[in-house]
């Protein structure tokens, strides 16, 4: 579901293409999809509205970058907001440097409370301090026994009291006896609890006044529903968070409640937690975070990247070229390095309008070394081969444009058929619309034409059947409809300066 | 106080939501269904977590036959009440015990949603019938996993068998059910590691128990139940799959529905997994457990 939220974002709004500005009407289908992948990554409700409220006012009236698909553009956006309500970041302890520092987990039932405590201690026990973790989970069955195996695995005291009764006092104690310098800093497992358990959400509150914790972080599960708004509210009005941390992010829950809680309560989520032993606590970043909601992985990482680096005026340019047909080994290398600039050759390629299945089917070549080799190769060329490789290139200039580069010779041949293969995708493609670029794609990874190693070879055959007079003309039609709309864009532009 | 009347309080809370949702719909006599009402109505159910696609087909459903209409709230929750038993009929479904010899229970689930507590409960329901319970520890990996079981067993007069920190889980589950066959346990009930699901390993971990079981006694494990919990979101309908292939649950769970949530994730797991829900949790003590009647819990829903 996930993974096509991308494509059935460009499908929802493939219509904006070439209209040059998002408007909320044009983006309605589009922000309905946001919306339901929000919901499906389990950001509560009220927040989802919230945020696509916000997205919108963001996005209406911002230009369609030539260089990306509307959903694409779309998806960027919706990252980029993502990231800035989860953030900013703040992972520090705030530890006192005077006197014992008190940090106090709670949460509801099973959050994975005191794992974090143990968790906490160690990391505090690696920067050089003295932490303490204290058993104040005086409910659960065996929840003192469950600290103190930890304890006892870190090396690091635990203040238990089997025969207490309160767990107010108990902590007040454990202070106490940080205090007669045992320990520099104190972490506090408390019980869990439910948010609409009135009694024991006082007594959480009580903690609270007595032993004036530095900081208090609510532990979260991952895997949390709709639901996280109300408990995380709940314990932000008893208590006045100062942090998150939430747990079980090793499994294949998005995490959708991690912006909920932040949402609601404001405080920064400060850590997360990816596996049962001690050592998996990581610090909290917006980004990743936001990926992994949007489950896309680095592709909306790359939106970003994309809207930084390319440079819209050759994308335009060039765009126009393979529109036309006339696609050069200069524009292959020209290709090649606007995108290495980015990063692994499959990744980008996805940026590429139209080109997302390629990438797929290049599947990880080590595309970045090969390109160097490949750029060099086009480097020991003269302009005249770089028009014309396959019929100029003949086995003297191809030794030399070898030696030339420090390949072999049959590198050289290499490069010139892939470079067939891939004009001869560029043309194709150029007569046709976006839907029919994608089958085309489709139609070529099912065929096999990529060589083992992800190289493109040109095809021997057409992609199937001819096209009949009428397809012809269907597609002419196309041509010149697509010409007349970027010459309407252009005088846009040109008005617009 | 029942089990009935301590579902419907802890269903009470969600009520009183869903209630005041859909009336606050429902000013007057009726109002016009229209897209405002049914995006509202969408959203109100959203907030259960039963998921965009269980929503969307129940509010497409009173669309179809409400739009432009005006209705009353009674007709309008009426049709939602018949849809949601429609999605989660099922006969009540309590433990199936063994023809003869003793009934093998194994539970698993991902981490703290509530596993140990559950046999606590279950526990707790045999021996108020009479009936004898061993139980394995079989969660050798959490620190004090052991113990706490063990607390539980001594508290409900239950036996247990456990092994070492860290020792072979389906070890112990054999000899869990090898003191069930030789001292005549009437059930044996098999705690396991919480784990999550995409964890490959620790699933086959599982199914090397679920394995063990079979070969000890014919139609073993009898039940094999999912504790699910009831603030989990749509995580759950992956919970449910791939624990069921891993070791073909035959029922849910679903603990700790005294909170506010709404356990809504069982209509999707429903509708996707076909895995019935067998029991409720409805707090920490071992008497919180109740029979999960589909019919009672939508009616609680919307009483
Ligand atoms: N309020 C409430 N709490 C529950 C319920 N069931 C379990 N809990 C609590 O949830 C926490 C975790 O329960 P456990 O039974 O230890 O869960 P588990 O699945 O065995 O956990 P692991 O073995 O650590 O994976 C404990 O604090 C229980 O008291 C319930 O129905 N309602
Ligand atoms: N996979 C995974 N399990 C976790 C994580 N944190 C805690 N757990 C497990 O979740 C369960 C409940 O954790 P626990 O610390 O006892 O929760 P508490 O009831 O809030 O104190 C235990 O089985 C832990 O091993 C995590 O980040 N990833
Ligand atoms: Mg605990
Ligand atoms: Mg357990």
């Amino acid at each position: 579901m996930f993974e096509s939220l991308q494509k059935s974002l460009n499908s929802a709004i493939r219509t904006l293409r070439g209209r040059g500005k998002l408007t909320e009407a044009n983006m309605r289908d589009g922000l309905g999809l946001v919306e339901q992948a929000l919901l499906e990554a389990d950001v509560s409700l009220p927040v989802v509205k919230d945020f696509v409220t916000r997205v919108a006012d963001q996005a209406v009236g911002g230009k369609v970058l030539k260089s990306l698909d509307p959903g694409q553009q779309l998806i960027g956006i919706v990252y980029q907001e993502l990231q800035r309500l989860m953030g900013p970041v703040d992972h520090s302890l705030h530890l006192r440097a005077d006197g014992p520092s008190v940090l106090m987990l709670c949460g509801l039932q099973g959050s994975g409370k005191t794992t974090t405590c143990g968790k906490l201690g160690r990391l505090l026990h690696e920067r050089g301090r003295k932490p303490m973790l204290v058993a104040a989970d005086l409910q659960r069955p065996a929840a003192i026994h469950q600290l103190q195996v930890l304890g006892e695995q870190l090396g690091l005291p635990v203040f238990a009291d089997l025969d207490a009764q309160d767990p107010v006092a108990l902590c007040q104690a454990a202070v106490r006896e940080a205090k007669s310098g045992v320990a520099d800093v104190v972490v506090l497992d408390t019980a869990g609890r439910l948010h609409v358990d009135d009694e024991l959400m006082q007594q959480l509150g009580r903690i609270d006044r007595r032993v004036q914790p530095e900081q208090v972080y609510l532990v979260v599960d991952a895997m949390t529903g709709q639901d996280a708004v109300l408990s995380a509210k709940a314990f932000n009005e008893a208590l006045e968070l100062d942090g998150v941390i939430m747990t079980k992010l090793d499994g294949d829950a998005r995490g959708g409640a991690a912006l909920s809680v932040k949402h609601v309560t404001g405080v920064p989520v400060k850590f997360v937690g990816t596996g049962e032993h001690l050592d998996a606590l990581e610090e909290f970043h917006p980004d990743r975070m936001a990926s992994r909601i949007l489950g896309m992985g680095d592709v909306v990482s790359l939106v970003e990247q994309a809207q930084r680096k390319f440079d819209q005026d050759e994308m335009a340019a060039q765009e126009e070229r393979l529109r036309k047909g006339e696609f050069t080994l200069d524009d292959f290398k020209k290709l090649l390095g606007q995108t290495s600039k980015l990063g692994p050759m499959n990744k980008v390629m996805s940026m590429i309008p139209g080109m997302g299945q390629l990438s797929d089917m290049m599947g990880d070549v080590d595309a970045e070394k090969d390109m160097k080799r490949l750029r060099g190769i086009v480097d020991s060329m003269t302009p005249d081969e770089r028009r014309n490789p396959s019929r100029i290139i003949d086995p003297s200039r191809r030794r030399r444009i070898a030696e030339g580069a420090g390949v072999q010779p049959h590198e050289v041949n290499e490069l010139v058929k892939q470079f067939d293969g891939i004009a001869d995708i560029m043309k194709k493609m150029s007569s046709m619309g976006m839907r029919d670029r994608m089958k085309a794609m489709q139609e070529m990874t099912q065929g096999g034409m990529l060589g083992p190693g992800g190289r493109i070879a040109k095809q021997k055959k057409g992609t199937g059947k001819r096209l009949t007079p009428q397809e012809r003309a269907k597609q002419k039609k196309l041509r010149d409809r697509e010409a007349r709309q970027r010459k309407r864009e252009k005088k846009q532009q040109k008005r617009q300066r | 106080m029942g089990l009935f009347d301590q579902l419907k309080q802890g269903l009470r809370k969600t009520t009183q939501l869903l209630n005041t949702d859909i009336r606050d719909l429902f000013k007057a006599e009726g109002r016009l269904v229209d897209d405002a009402v049914l995006e509202e109505l969408f959203e109100s159910l959203v907030k259960t977590d039963m998921g965009v696609q269980a929503a969307r087909q129940i509010v497409d459903d009173v669309g179809a036959q409400f739009r432009a209409r005006v209705v009353s709230m009674d007709e309008l929750i009426g049709v939602i009440r018949a849809k949601l038993k429609e999605l989660l009929a099922q006969p009540a479904d309590p433990i199936r015990f063994a023809a003869s010899g003793p009934t093998v229970i194994m539970v698993a689930g991902v981490n703290g949603c509530g596993k140990t507590t559950s046999i606590a409960k279950l526990t707790k329901m045999f021996r108020d019938r009479g009936l004898r319970v061993v139980l394995g520890a079989a969660d050798t990996f959490r620190a004090a996993a052991v113990e706490q079981l063990g607390i539980w067993a001594s508290r409900l007069d239950a036996q247990l068998v456990k092994g070492q920190p860290g020792s072979d889980p389906a070890s112990v589950a054999h000899r869990t059910v090898a003191k069930a066959l030789d001292d005549g346990f009437d059930v044996a009930i098999v705690d396991t590691a919480g784990r999550l699901q995409t964890q490959q390993g620790l699933m086959q971990q599982l199914a090397k128990i679920h394995r063990v079981l079979g070969k000890q006694v014919d139609g073993a494990p009898h039940e094999v139940l999912l504790v699910l919990d009831a603030t989990t979101g749509q995580n759950g309908i992956s919970q449910a799959k791939h624990f069921t292939d891993a070791v073909q649950c035959t029922g849910i769970v679903l603990a700790k529905l005294d909170g506010t949530a709404k356990g809504g994730v069982v209509v999707a797991i429903r509708q996707q997994v076909g895995l019935p829900v067998k029991y409720v949790g409805v707090g920490e003590q071992a008497d919180d457990l109740a029979l999960f009647e589909p019919d009672s819990f939508v009616d609680a829903l919307f009483a």
